[in-house]
């Protein structure tokens, strides 16, 4: 999910073969994305501004987001700590099973949803063999949310660490700083753009997560996440509404993706 | 102050538990879960009708999803990595948008354009006689669309260390564009795409949310569940076989991972985001 830009302005230009190449790419980009993407506004904005807003702001559309957007906020600070707290520990240390570890992490990536979720009922739910039941409460939401977004901030902190020249931090040790020292003012300041890009992908994970959350959150009004309202909408063949709250999600990871756009490009500038 | 080795020690413990308690004692259950059932509930829940038929609709649909998104992958790295495309950035990031799309956003999306009542194309495309949604067509749209970039976001990057000096030379040497892809170009990609064909895959097979707006979910005759929505199904009727049809996407899954993790070489390249 890297933004490996076509920075190079030193390739060829396109001939007959690659414009026509070009052409059918973004006419596919176009039917299977853009379009799609683009009807689902039009929809949501079909009746006009006020429509819109109506189909935002009844009740359970107002939970619903409230209560998406505040577990994924949560899920996205447990990531920036915990996620990177894990890539520390798969760079830095060594013990027997890291490679397990480091193998483990990416399996929330690939894993149907729907499979995370019962998996996750299997140990978390009516019948945990640890007598820890969490379903149907808004912790088994962020809990899920938790699970599939493992990867993001792991992956992105990882890479970035390994490459971390240590000259800095041995130099601070030598001057008598302590490790933690050593962390804060030399590491953490470092890493802190991966943290964020990694952080802010999974947040935008969350915010339109499914399958997972789908058996889990007991589908209750309290639990109720944006994607299962809007198929619920769907359901009822309340478009409209539907299109209008997805508008809403695509608005948010599009800030998201242009949020992540711009820290990279800052980082990158700064070396 | 706490030492520096209990520190350590504090830090690999909070990461095995963690990983411990999340991903790996869910997986566990599940598989003792299945084999506490026996092998006889095991065997009938895979070869029951509705789960061949879903194992083979997700197969198809799965596979041209791959496909596809091979061809629109290695094509547009090609062209991203060796020619100045104009507007790059901005396919770039259009390119990344699925990823961080809500997958019912997705079916919606699809529903909408190629719905056959009342779709911006479906209705024209209805009356040829061409199904789109509650039909496979629209479930191949759905699982392309949730997995768009994986294969070009593996390739691209390697186009771009590898750079195309080797491919100048051949053209110098008088090779043609088909040769230079097929023993240069190929060559040099071919672990990335495997591991970018491995990753659609996974998630072709395991795509949910989208495949269920666009499919109907319809069981019995005419079919539309693929086996993520079998499972969604058996699990809410409580019928038995859940865990068994699970199990095999848990395999699947395992499998896949652990052929892309094992062989790839560590990214060490500082390149943030590349998951």
């Amino acid at each position: 999910m890297s933004q490996v830009i076509g920075a190079e302005r030193t390739g060829a230009r396109l001939r007959a073969g690659s414009g026509l190449g070009l052409g059918a790419a973004v006419l596919w980009l176009s039917l299977l994305v853009l379009i799609p993407i683009a009807a689902v506004v039009a929809k949501g904005f079909g009746g006009g501004w006020s429509q819109f807003w109506q189909a935002i702001t009844t009740e359970q559309a107002v939970r619903t987001l409230r209560f998406t957007v505040l577990s994924s906020l949560i899920v996205t600070v447990v990531n920036a700590v915990l996620g990177t707290l894990l890539a520390w520990v798969l760079v830095r240390d060594d013990f027997p099973g890291k490679r397990l570890v480091d193998v483990v992490v990416d399996i929330p990536f690939a894993l149907p949803t729907i499979v995370a979720g019962l998996v996750l009922l299997s140990v978390y739910g009516p019948n945990s063999p640890v007598h820890l039941d969490v379903y149907g409460t808004k912790a088994a939401v962020v809990l899920a949310l938790l699970f599939v977004t493992l990867p993001f901030a792991v992956r992105t902190v990882q890479p970035v660490l390994m490459a971390l020249d240590r000259e800095a931090e041995d130099a601070a040790a030598c001057l008598g700083a302590q490790p933690p020292t050593i962390f804060r003012r030399i590491i953490l300041p470092l890493l802190l753009p991966a943290i964020a890009s990694g952080a802010g992908l999974g947040f935008a994970r969350a915010m339109g997560e499914y399958g997972s959350v789908l058996l889990i959150s007991g589908n209750l009004a309290g639990t109720q996440v944006a994607s299962i309202y809007a198929y619920g909408r769907i359901q009822n063949y309340d478009f409209v509404g539907a299109a209008a709250v997805s508008t809403v999600l695509l608005a948010v990871s599009l800030l998201v993706l242009l949020a992540l756009d711009l820290l990279q490009r800052r980082a990158s500038r700064r070396g | 102050m706490a030492s520096p080795r209990r520190t350590r020690y504090t830090l690999r413990s909070v990461a095995v538990v963690y990983i411990a308690l999340l991903v790996l004692a869910p997986l566990v259950v599940i598989i003792a879960k299945v084999v506490g059932d026996g092998w006889t509930a095991f065997a009938d829940a895979v070869s029951s009708e509705a789960a061949l038929t879903a194992f083979r609709l997700t197969a198809e649909v799965a596979g041209i999803a791959v496909v596809l998104n091979t061809l629109f992958g290695v094509g547009l790295a090609l062209l991203l990595a060796r020619h100045r495309v104009p507007g790059a950035r901005l396919l770039n990031a259009v390119v990344d948008l699925p990823i961080s799309v809500s997958p019912i956003v997705v079916g919606l999306a699809l529903v909408l354009v190629y719905g056959p009542v009342d779709g911006w194309f479906g209705r024209a495309l209805a009356d040829t006689g061409i199904d789109v949604i509650y039909s496979t067509p629209g479930m191949v749209l759905a699982t392309t669309f949730v997995s768009l970039p994986l294969v070009l976001r593996e390739v691209l990057p390697v186009l771009h260390e590898e750079g195309d000096e080797m491919e100048q030379a051949a053209k110098v040497l008088g090779a043609g564009a088909l040769q230079r892809f097929a023993r240069i170009t190929l060559p040099t990609i071919r672990s990335a795409l495997s591991y970018g064909v491995v990753l659609s895959l996974a998630r072709s097979i395991g795509e949910f949310g989208a495949v269920r707006v666009v499919s109907g979910g319809i069981s019995g005759a005419g079919q539309t569940q693929t086996v993520t929505l079998l499972i969604e199904d058996k699990y809410e009727q409580l019928e038995g076989g859940t865990y068994q049809l699970a199990l095999v996407l848990v395999a699947v899954t395992v499998l896949a991972i652990v052929i892309v993790s094992l062989r790839r070489r560590p990214r060490t390249d500082g390149v943030a985001g590349s998951a």
